[in-house]
């Protein structure tokens, strides 16, 4: 036969030629007229959509995080809550004021905004001071999602640059930890326990205080640190809601804990003088909040199976090393940022594999 | 001969959608006989291919079945009258596609009378080649929607290593029903039809494909297999195959993935890897022309949706208006949108007036409120569009280069393997209409490359 035969498979007449996409779907008048001019709704198939929008993908994370978040008010006291309520209302207004300035349409009702807004609160010390609060807020929102066109086109985590952004600038405020404790006043200056073993470190002194810490207290949260990072059982409560609502998958968390894990557990198996096991990594720091919530996020991630395996992976790595024998105490907003780097190079390499190419899964009878 | 069950279940493929099915609303209402229409409307294009050459005049009296288009050229398929009356008109009117087709115009008589029908005696002594003819003469294509002459489909070149006939019953699109109920009705046609396009192939292996939510379906298609002669006599393999049921699973690629381990090379045909794919109406209506000479002139068609009162399943003759259709069963006040096909991948219609035509599987009303425009927003790469994919697509990264009007580089997401099945947009929470970005992308390049220099 001299030309190829085009079969499309299932039910549907020789589609006319493509329209541009952009444009809306139209109302047109019939050509010619037997009949009336009706006014039904023309668009491109499908003609049914899931149930699903970014506003209830955004509105469902924000219920994962209200277990931390409500730990943490628990635990650090008004102040908490001052620190969260100035993260998320300066997200959000950031986020008109780009949209505004750059004359297009104000989005804050699709909730993304605020739930960067929330995660940057849950990354900063309960009593972070409310400049602190707000220059965080403008930079994850303005520097972090609109100077590259808003949401979708974002390279970087925005809750994490701008926690680190912080970080770096004003290192004195974004490390002065207090004892979990009600009200903010009397609070005790305390090193989360990353700081203390950091602290051991540097001096030569083993392992320090760090051993101090009970694994129970870790698992539930009472120990110094952040605002929402400290409950390893709030944080697990909210990971597995996102899981079973299939707003993330597996294998980032997978692939980043069980890095932490492994790695630190050989370390540990050389040298457990020098080094935690690794349940004190797992448990402590912004670990379990980055690897549900923020290595997990959508704009910021790989796209298939594979690439996100090698993403899950490079975020533990990049946390492990930094964590034994970095500078900073904290790893993971690091070590996410950097690997949010490497996402384009990952997706290039690990495209979905192609049907009618490679091997095929494996089909037929079920016996 | 006592045979051993033909039913057996098979593993589902990588991806597809659970979208709701609404097949409840037809799928016990047995196939309705509607009064004649008055007039039909019979586009000379209703096949993929050169369209047909109209062979009648303006004026002329024809009867019911007799031959007013005539094939043209080898990828092609003729055209019947499907009542009896007077061409009243011969010219451009609207067609399921959207466009315009030179079509004729019957106006009834009321007498639906037929043309002298050959006599057909057994076809144990006719060669293929004849059969062949006849399948071509009854104006057969692709009743699954594809609309393929049939003819061609059972030409494959002498190199064409066949070994496997399937037949497809899956009807994944959700809502028709019109291929489940001619399989609980008239089993016998699609078996013995089935049975014929395996003699003509060559082939010793016919699998009937068929969702696992069509359970009636299944016992029906079973029990008309077993009578066959070539069945019976264990010249011809057949399987009944029950498969998961999930979108796209009538998708050739993937129902031939599902029942025999084997995936078309892309810019492949079924072919290429020993298989050959019919609808199960097509089979039926190769029955009808083969052993009773009886050109295709009608066919079942699902009409259904929520914006009618009484939805079902009717045998409608070619060329009845959308409106006459959707009237019978109770809907043309409160319209939305109006569907040739389904959902998934049916086509919107602006006219009442557009005909059934060969390919139309169904007709589907939905109402004003089932009827949702949402604005569409940047991708979020939420990665679900890649999951439902059944070929294995990045759908955002080929919406994103037809977005950036970047079409050279969509080129590398393989946009020419797409089957257009509607899981992707499906999915999107951003609500991005990625299956037609994806049909934008394809048609640029192209005409990209018609343009560019050899």
């Amino acid at each position: 036969m001299d030309e190829p035969i085009e079969t499309p498979p299932t039910a549907t007449p020789p589609q006319g030629e493509a329209k541009p996409p952009p444009k809306k779907p139209t109302k047109k008048p019939p050509k010619s007229d037997p009949a009336p001019a009706p006014d039904y709704v023309l668009s491109s198939s499908p003609h049914i959509r899931k149930a699903i929008s970014i506003r209830r993908i955004m509105g469902e994370v924000l219920l994962a995080l209200l277990p931390a978040t409500a730990f943490g008010l628990y635990l650090f006291g008004p102040h908490a809550l001052w620190v969260l309520s100035l993260c998320v209302a300066g997200s959000v207004a950031t986020e008109v004021v780009c949209q505004r300035w750059a004359g297009t349409r104000v989005t804050i009702s699709d909730g993304s905004a605020a739930l960067t807004g929330l995660l940057l609160g849950m990354t900063l010390p309960p009593q972070a001071p409310w400049w602190i609060c707000l220059i965080g807020a403008v930079v994850a929102i303005g520097l972090g999602k609109h100077v590259f066109g808003g949401l979708g086109y974002n390279p970087y985590n925005p809750a994490l640059l701008g926690r680190v952004v912080l970080l770096i600038s004003f290192p004195a405020q974004m490390t002065a930890y207090y004892s979990p404790g009600w009200w903010g006043v009397d609070a005790v200056t305390s090193a989360t326990p990353l700081g203390l073993l950091q602290e051991a470190r540097i001096r030569s002194m083993g392992l320090g205080e760090a051993t101090q810490l009970s694994m129970s207290d870790a698992f539930f949260g009472f120990m110094p640190g952040s605002i929402g990072e400290t409950s390893t059982l709030a944080l697990l409560a909210g990971g597995l809601f996102l899981l079973w609502r299939r707003h993330i998958t597996w294998d980032i968390p997978v692939a980043m804990l069980g890095t932490v894990a492994a790695g630190s557990a050989l370390f540990w198996w050389i040298d457990p003088s020098r080094y935690m096991p690794p349940q004190f990594h797992l448990m402590t720091g912004g670990l379990m909040l980055a690897a549900f919530f923020m290595a997990t996020d959508m704009v910021t991630s790989p796209l298939t199976t594979r690439g996100k395996l090698i993403f899950g992976f490079g975020c533990g790595l990049l946390t492990v090393i930094i964590r034994l024998w970095g500078g900073y105490a904290e790893a993971v907003s690091f070590a996410i940022l950097l690997m949010n780097s490497a996402v384009p190079i990952i997706d290039k390499y690990t495209p979905p594999r192609l049907y009618g190419t490679g091997k095929p899964p494996a089909q037929g009878p079920k016996s | 001969m006592a045979l051993t069950s033909l039913i057996q279940r098979f593993r589902s493929f990588v991806g597809g959608i659970h979208p709701p099915y609404h097949k409840d609303l037809t799928d016990h209402q047995t196939i309705r006989q509607l009064p004649l229409p008055e007039r039909v409307i019979l586009p000379l294009s209703q096949h993929i291919g050169t369209p047909a050459t109209a062979c009648v005049k303006v004026g002329d009296t024809v009867l019911t079945g007799q031959m007013i288009g005539a094939a043209d050229g080898p990828v092609s398929a003729p055209v019947h009258a499907t009542i009896s009356g007077t061409v009243t008109a011969i010219g451009m009117y609207p067609h399921p596609s959207g466009r315009e087709v030179q079509s004729v115009v019957i106006e009834s008589d009321g007498a639906d009378e037929w043309v002298a029908l050959p006599k057909r005696d057994g076809i144990g002594g006719v060669d293929n080649d004849t059969l062949r003819g006849w399948i071509a003469d009854a104006g057969v294509v692709g009743l699954g929607g594809a609309t393929f002459p049939t003819r061609v489909k059972m030409s494959p070149p002498e190199t064409a290593q066949l070994d496997t006939l399937v037949i497809n019953g899956a009807e994944c699109e959700p809502y028709l029903t019109a291929d489940h109920r001619l399989m609980v009705e008239e089993a016998g046609r699609i078996a013995e039809g089935g049975a014929l396009i395996a003699r003509i192939l060559g082939v010793g292996r016919v699998i009937v494909g068929i969702e696992d939510n069509k359970a009636d379906a299944t016992v029906c298609m079973e029990k008309a297999l077993t009578r066959l002669d070539p069945v019976r006599s264990g010249r011809l393999d057949v399987t009944v195959a029950v498969v998961p049921t999930k979108y796209p699973q009538g998708g050739e690629k993937q129902l031939i993935a599902v029942l025999t381990g084997r995936e078309i090379p892309s810019g492949g045909l079924p072919m290429d890897v020993g298989v050959v794919v019919h609808n199960v109406g097509t089979a039926a209506a190769v029955s009808d022309a083969v052993l009773l000479g009886r050109p295709l002139v009608e066919r079942v068609v699902t009409v259904t949706g929520e914006g009618l009162a009484a939805p079902g399943n009717a045998r409608v003759r070619l060329g009845t208006p959308a409106r006459a259709l959707i009237e019978a069963f109770g809907g043309g006040e409160q319209v939305g949108k109006v569907v040739f096909g389904g959902p998934m991948m049916g086509v919107a219609q602006f006219h009442m007036e557009v005909p059934v035509i060969k390919g139309t599987s169904g007709i589907l009303v939905l109402p004003p409120e089932a009827v949702t425009l949402e604005d569409i927003r940047p991708c979020i790469r939420c990665s679900a569009c890649i999951e439902v994919c059944p070929i294995g697509l990045l759908p955002n990264m080929i919406s994103v280069c037809a977005e950036q009007l970047a079409f050279a580089e969509s080129e590398q997401y393989h946009p020419f393997d797409c089957i257009e099945c509607g899981c992707c947009s499906y999915v999107c929470p951003s609500y991005r209409p990625l299956v037609q970005m994806i049909r934008y992308a394809k048609t640029e390049v192209r005409s990209l490359k018609q343009k560019a220099p050899h």
